[in-house]
Parts: C-alpha cells; structure tokens; sequence
C-alpha cells in the first residue's frame, strides 16, 4: 500500500491506543471529516465520514469485521474499499493509513 | 494443501441446498464432486407440475445453471449416477466408470415412484412422475394419444392428472381408498376436492385395484381386481414414492424404510451422511422441500465442521397445485385424543375448514376453498402461539382479528401486485414476487437484502413471510426456531439459555462456546448478546459499549443530519418552574435548534453536536436532571394526567404514582423500548390502555394493563389484575418489567411478546404465583441497584471522553 501512496501527504493523527477497538474517531476537516477505524484485530481503516446513500457519519456505526454499519439505515461498507456490500450500490471514499509504532497515520488523498 | 474431496451423490434440490449451505459457511473447505443421474442441472422438482399443465417451461424452473457449478469450482457431472461406493477405499464409482475419492460422502439419491408390481407394469405407456424425463414423456403421448389413466389419487397423483388433462388428454383416476389424498386431508374436504376436479372433467375411480396393465407393443388397458377393464394409452403410477437407497444398501450401510439417520444427518458410515427423500430419521420419511432444507441446514453445520446443528424433525403443509383449487392442509388434521376440532362447513359455496386444537394451540388445519389464512395458520402451529384470545375469530381468519393486533398481518394473498407492502421502503407486492421467482429466493433473509422489504421497521415481515409462502407453496419453511443472524443457527431463546447455564458473561465468551461463524460477530447479534449478557448477569458481565447501537453509546439520539437530541427526564411529566428555567438556559446556550414537547409528555432539545453533549449534560445535571434514556432499548417515560389533586373525576393520585413508578424504573435494559402511563380515573387521559404497563386509577385502587401499542400497529392493553395499593402497583409493574427482560426476545416490544407467550402464560407468573411474584419484583430490584447511575452524569465528569471529542483537527 505504501509504495502506490509514498509521495502522497500522510497525517499523524494520533496513537492507536486512542482509536477504540471496533470503534472509530474523527479526523476533522473542512474537505470533510475523516473517519479512523480499528478493527478487532487492530487493523487500522480510513473512510470519508459520510455513508454514500443518506450521508450518516459512518464513524457512529457499529464495526465487525472488516465492515462499517451506517447508524442512519444500516448500510454496511467494507472498510477497506469503502464499498457498500451488495445488493446495495455506492462507496464511500478510501484513505490509506498505516501505523508506525502505535502511531497513526493517515494519507489524506483518496485512494 | 491439498483440500479435503467431497464427493455428493444426487443432483437434486436436498443435495444441492446442503452445497449452497455449506459454501455459505465454508467456502473453501472442500473440493466438491456432484454426480447426478439426469442430464439436467438442479432444477425445482416442486414445479414439474406447472411444467406439465404447460404454465411453465424447463428453463423456468432450472435453479442451479451449470455456469453456476462452474463459478463455484464444482465438478459435475450429469446422466451418470453413481454404481458403486467402495468404503474401504472412499471412493465411488459412476456408470461411465469414473472413480472419485472422497473423504466425506453426501448421499442424496432421493426417492422412486413406487410401480406396483402388477403384470405389464413394464410396458411402454408405463409412467412414474418423478423427473423431467417423465414430463417430457407424457407431454410427448398426449400429442399422439388421448386416454389417460393415472394410478393414485394422492397430491402427485391429482396434480398430473390435471397437467395430462391441461395437454388435452382424457383422464381417469384410480384410487385404492375411498377418500382422495387421505393423507392430507378428511373426508369432507376430499369429497368437496373429488367434486370439484370432476366438474372439471375428471373422471374418478374409486376403491379400485389395479390387477394388471395389458397390451402389445404399448399400454392399451387396464384390468382391475373386481374383472373390469378400462382401455388407455398411457399410465401413470403415482402411487407413492420410495427412498432410493439400493446404493447404500449394496454398500452394506444400515438402511430400513429408508437410509437410516441421526440427528445430524450421519449415516452409520461416519463418513458418510444422507438426506433427502432417501433418508429415514426417527422414522419418518419426508417427502416434501420443507424438511428437505431444514435437513440440508444441518448437514452443511456438521460438513463445515460446526458441529451444533440439530435436526429434530419437521411440520410440513401441503398445498395443492392446481390452478383454481385451493386446498391447505397441515400438521394433525385427523385430531385425535385430547384434540378439540373446529369446523365450518359451506358445501354450496365449495368451501370446508377444519382446526385442530389441543392444549390452546393449533395443531392442524384442513382447509377448501378458502386457503387464504393457510400460511398464518401454519405460523401459529410452527411457533406454538397461544389461541386461547382469538379462538372466537381463529376459523374465520386474520382479517377478522381486524388491523389493531401485532399478530393480525394484512392479507398477502388477497393484495394486488401494485399494493405496497413495505410502507418504510416503498416495496410492492409485485416487486417481491418477481424477487423470489426470478432470484430463487427461498428465505426471509433473502427477499430483505435484495427488496429492502421488511428491513426496516419490520413491521411487515409477516405479511413477507406470507408472501414468501404464497409464491413458492410448500418450497417455502421457515425454520421453528430463527436464527438470531447469519453468524449462528441458534435463535434467541437458545442463545438466552446458553447465557444462562453456561454461565456466560463476556461476548467473546459466546463467540467461542456458541461457534461464532464471525470472530466478532456482527452488527444484529451483538447488541442482542450484549443485552442478554448484561440482563442475565447484571452484576457481573461488562457492558459493551462497541456493540451498543450509536444512541445508546453516546446516550443521546442520533438525527438525520448526524446531530443529536437530548431530552431530560421529568418524573411522572410534573415540571417545575425552576425545572423549566434550567432548560430554557441550557437551550439558550447551545444554541438548540429546536425544542419539542414529546409525545410521553418530556422536552427534546434537538440538533446539538456530539462534542457539545457533555457540556450541556453538565449543566442539565446539575440544575438536577437525569438523563430521560429516551434513545435506549429502556424504560422511556410514565405519562401521566392530574389525577385526583386537581381533577374533578379523579379517583387516585395518578401523578404521585406515575412519579413513583419512574423513579423505580429508569435506568432499566429492556429487550425494546418499555413505556408507561398511569391515568387518575377509568376516563384513561394519560392513555395508559396502548402502553407497554398501564396503570388506571378505580374507585377500588388501580387497574393494571400490558402489552399495549401505540406505534406501528395499534394495539390495546390486556387488563393483567386489579390491585390496591400503590405498594401492589410497583411490585407487579415490577415483577412484569423483569419477566419481559429475561424472556422477550431482543427488540421484541411487549405486544408481540403478550401475544406469542399468551396473556395466560403471563397472569400464571405474574397474578396467580405469588412467590414467583415477589422473586422476579426481587431480581428486578438487584438490577436496578445496578443500572440506576445516570450516564449524563458520569460523561459530564470525563467518562468515555473519546467519544465526545475528534481525535484530531486539521485547517485547510
């Protein structure tokens, strides 16, 4: 994942440990919030705070697996591509991230 | 690695649903072989009736395409079956000579038509109706041929006669018995079924054995025991069918009537598991699709290597197709001893029903001519619903339970294509239909992902469900017992009790002794786990916030546009001067967009950030305010009216009570949303009658209502008891609240739950047990001592402050 992304502007937001499991928290901007996942497993997801079918803040959703649940209308995107899972059909814009001794960065262009 | 070689013996509907289950479950645990004996793909036998009256085509009735097999990594093949299984070797051996080892073996080698063996049974013109090669043969005869006579006037019997009939042919039907299709139905009904077809032109023969089938070259008549005879061109013999077990049997696997089972469907060979119309499980040899999946669930739990499914036997419907007749009939329509039987008889206009009742639930049901509640009868006896409020109106269907009632689901069959049926969704009837057809859809779970229909408020599952059964007839089963969600076949009520006697406290520890499919679940079962961990053990599991939905982690309400609503609690809706100027002040500092008085009599402050609902907490909380837990699966509110203290009609202090009540209750999980309302006189201003717990003020002392509803459906209480004293109120208002909570189902308001469990069953733990009473009232209390900390509070101090604040801001 690096190597597509090295000349891209990656942002420390923080440190896993303030991300809680199964959950989420919200890197702020004015381009549109970003919402930071981590997984059960620890894995570390990035998608634009907006769920593609009504908008609902994908961060307040509940998380298993690798999927989000919007809390609007439970549409279920997969974390890593953004796409929402069949029947339904739309996608919430990805961002790379990676995590570097607990600390958290996120690239801050789509993917 | 090499994966382990699954070889399935049988082509047909049960083999390839167990395939489709298992690859659900494990997609890439074997390396599967599929022989099949006809030249076909899987295809729907359950339609080779509409096949033969030439409503439908072939292609119309494939389910499984061969590019499906191919997409899958499926091997198949077709017109060769299997000859020979070697069991020391694991392998088997098809007619062409192929050998293909396995290490676990299906055998689904379904069932023969019984040809009685009577001389000329062997000539050509001699049919049994099993495959499409039948069809294809008796569509062939009746372009060249005109009599027909089929042997057997059970369902499969009567549905080719009609088809034979619908290709032009003339047809006469033979029946041993006096009564058609005595397996599934009585003799009024079979009388008025035998009419019917006869008016259709049908001719009948009856209480006639067959002696012999006579001709040259082809079938030419038939000659019967009393020295008649009857000249034909073509037979079929629908006599019956028989499990196909000569495989099996010259493989030396114990076989009786049928390949002999267990509960998990293992044959004796503990590599080897049958199921189907082949297999023999407690007994019983099922001929029918329903039990045919609940099987194939089952096997694919134990091919995956789960290890829990259970298969304990099935209740099967039947229903008739042929086009015009509608005829239902389910589980013990015979009665019996200890059976009540209702009836209702109208021979003029063609129509005949009977229920059987035993122990206040309905055990069968015959019904002619008017079929329409044939699928919510089959609910009723499927899930064991106490009858004893509607048995009345039971005869005379749903409709007559009017709209007011959860149980009462308006009519599927009787609605339009265009009708709506998904009034959240927007979903039509015709678009569901189409859904099942087109997609194959088989299950409720289904039709929701692909319709959206019922995947909303669910309200109209039911009427779904009845959809569901409508169009795919005896295809369609619901399980007795759903599944919570696809990560587990347990339903609620077992994974309640395994909560319970395994001591369970944590998810992981479900995810773990229950066989989780998902490692941690998914957004449907773990609020449920989560509510049945912290209701069963309050003292001891840790509430999981990551699985609560976003309101009842952040304890506010959630709004379209991602802000949300906060509503303080005022006990018994009595406020204060004082109360009022706190929150004007609070709505004034942050900017509230809108304030609204509720419907449960509180103040709702709507359109804060998430980062400003600590801060108004404070301020809430310490001008003495509660949170008004008005966005949990929890005690909402007690509404109440004056009373006696002011109104010139009241009988009791319905406030005073109202105000105790709440403050006795909040803070309390619930498996749904819980209200209440205490009205002061029998005039019921506080409309207690469509509350979860109701209380009316009498001259006497107080009335107590359950299970009422004002939302979705409309529903009024069930009077529980007249008690005296406020003490008696709180203690029963109690005692109910704890049942609820240990035994609803998850988001299961209490007007489904009163009508599934029946009002009796909820007088008997709660009225007349008075011990039993006073242990739930107990338990009700040691919970609150629990649960009765404010979560505003606690977030005002710094609780859970992650979830208040962004991890990080960025400009630009």
């Amino acid at each position: 994942m690096t190597a597509v992304v090295d000349d891209m502007t990656w942002l420390e937001v923080g440190t896993l440990d303030e991300i809680p499991r199964q959950g989420a928290r919200v890197l702020k901007r004015e381009q549109g919030d970003i919402a930071v996942f981590r997984t059960a497993a620890d894995e570390v997801f990035a998608l634009l705070n907006r769920c593609p079918h009504r908008g609902g803040p994908l961060s307040e959703g509940i998380l298993y697996g690798r999927n989000i649940v919007c809390p609007l209308h439970n549409w279920c995107l997969d974390l890593a591509s953004g796409e929402a899972k069949g029947p339904d059909e739309g996608c919430a814009p990805a961002y790379a991230t990676r995590v570097e001794a607990g600390r958290v960065f996120v690239c801050t262009e789509p993917n | 690695m090499n994966k382990e070689r699954l070889v399935l013996v049988g082509n047909g509907m049960a083999g390839m649903r167990t395939i489709e289950e298992l690859l659900k479950l494990e997609p890439d645990l074997y390396e599967i072989t599929v022989f099949g004996a006809e030249p076909h793909p899987n295809y729907n036998r359950i339609l080779l009736s509409p096949v033969l009256s030439g409503e439908k085509t072939i292609d119309e009735i494939i389910l499984n395409s061969r590019d499906w097999y191919a997409e899958h990594g499926i091997t198949l093949h077709t017109g060769d079956p299997v000859e020979h299984i070697d069991r020391r070797k694991r392998l088997v051996r098809s007619r062409s000579g192929l050998e293909v080892p396995y290490d676990r073996l299906v055998l689904a080698t379904g069932s023969n038509p019984f040809i009685i063996p009577v001389p000329g049974a062997d000539l050509p013109g001699v049919l049994g109706y099993r495959d499409i090669a039948d069809v294809e043969a008796m569509i062939e005869t009746a372009r060249g041929f005109k009599r027909a006579i089929v042997i057997g006037g059970g369902l499969l019997g009567l549905e080719a006669a009609y088809g034979l009939q619908q290709q032009g042919m003339e047809v006469t039907v033979v029946h041993l018995l006096d009564t058609l299709m005595e397996r599934q139905l009585d003799k009024p009904a079979a009388a008025l079924l035998k009419a019917s077809l006869e008016q259709r032109g049908l001719t009948f023969l009856m209480e006639a054995q067959t002696a012999a089938i006579q001709g040259r070259d082809r079938v030419e008549s038939v000659r019967f025991a009393d020295g008649s005879e009857i000249a034909t061109d073509l037979v079929v013999m629908a006599v019956g069918i028989r499990p196909n077990m000569a495989l099996a049997q010259n493989a030396g696997i114990h076989c009786e009537r049928g390949i002999v089972v267990d509960d998990t469907m293992l044959t004796y060979d503990a590599r080897i598991y049958a199921i189907g119309e082949c297999v023999q499980h407690r007994g019983h040899c099922y001929g029918l699709v329903a039990p045919l999946f609940e099987q194939a669930k089952v096997c694919a739990n134990h091919l995956a290597k789960l290890g829990y499914g259970r298969y304990h036997g099935s209740v099967t419907s039947t229903k008739l197709k042929v086009t015009g007749i509608d005829l239902f009939s389910a589980g013990q329509y015979q009665g019996g001893d200890g059976c009540e039987e209702i009836l209702f008889q109208d021979p003029g206009a063609g129509i005949y029903k009977k229920l059987v009742i035993r122990e206040n639930r309905l055990a069968g049901a015959v019904l002619y001519g008017d079929t329409i509640d044939g699928a919510w009868f089959f609910q009723l006896m499927r899930e064991g619903t106490d009858i004893s409020e509607i048995r009345e109106d039971l005869l005379f269907g749903q409709a007559h339970l009017g709209d007011s009632g959860h149980g009462g689901q308006t009519q599927a069959a009787l609605m339009t294509d265009e009708m709506q049926v998904c009034d959240c969704n927007g979903v039509c009837k015709g678009e569901i239909v189409k859904a099942i057809t087109s997609k194959g859809l088989f299950t409720l779970e289904d039709v929701k992902l692909h319709t959206k229909a019922a995947a909303s408020c669910g309200s109209c599952t039911g009427l779904v469900e009845q959809i569901l059964a409508s169009t795919l007839g005896s295809d369609y089963s619901t399980p007795e017992a759903k599944p919570i969600c696809t990560c587990t076949d347990y339903s609620h009520d077992q994974v309640r009790a395994a909560i319970r006697e395994q001591h369970l406290t944590s998810l992981s520890d479900c995810f773990e002794k229950l066989d989780w499919r998902r490692p941690d679940g998914c957004h449907v079962c773990r609020p449920a786990l989560n509510y049945y961990l912290i209701s069963t053990w309050p003292a001891e599991a840790i509430d999981d916030s990551q699985s609560r939905f976003v309101n009842e982690r952040v304890h506010a309400n959630i709004q379209k546009d991602g802000t949300y609503s906060v509503i303080p609690r005022i006990f018994g809706g009595e406020t204060s001067p004082a109360q009022l100027r706190a929150i004007a002040e609070a709505a004034e500092k942050y900017a509230v967009r809108s304030v609204k008085i509720t419907g449960g009599q509180r103040i709702d402050l709507l359109g804060l950030t998430k980062e400003q609902l600590p801060h108004i907490w404070k301020d809430l909380t310490d001008a003495g305010f509660v949170s008004g837990h008005a966005y949990g699966k929890s005690m909402r509110t007690v509404k109440t009216c004056v009373g006696s203290q002011w109104c010139r009609f009241g009988v009791q202090d319905s406030t005073k009570m109202g105000i105790e009540l709440e403050e006795l209750t909040w803070g309390s999980w619930t498996p749904h949303k819980f209200k209440l309302a205490v009205s002061g006189c029998p005039r019921n201003c506080a409309e207690a009658t469509i509350k979860d717990f109701g209380v009316v003020a009498i001259e006497s002392g107080w009335e107590l209502h359950i299970g009422g509803n004002g939302g979705v459906k409309v529903r009024a209480t069930d009077v529980l008891c007249r008690v005296t004293t406020p003490e008696q109120v709180k203690e029963y208002c109690g005692a109910f609240m704890q049942l609820y909570r240990e035994e609803a189902r998850y988001l299961e308001r209490t007007a489904p739950w009163v009508e599934r469990v029946g009002l009796a069953y909820i007088k008997k733990r709660i009225v007349e047990d008075e011990i039993g009473r006073r242990a739930f009232y107990k338990r009700f209390l040691e919970s609150q001592a629990q649960a009765q900390v404010d979560p505003w509070k606690e977030r005002a101090a710094g609780a859970e402050a992650h979830e208040f604040t962004a991890l990080k801001q960025v400009n630009g």
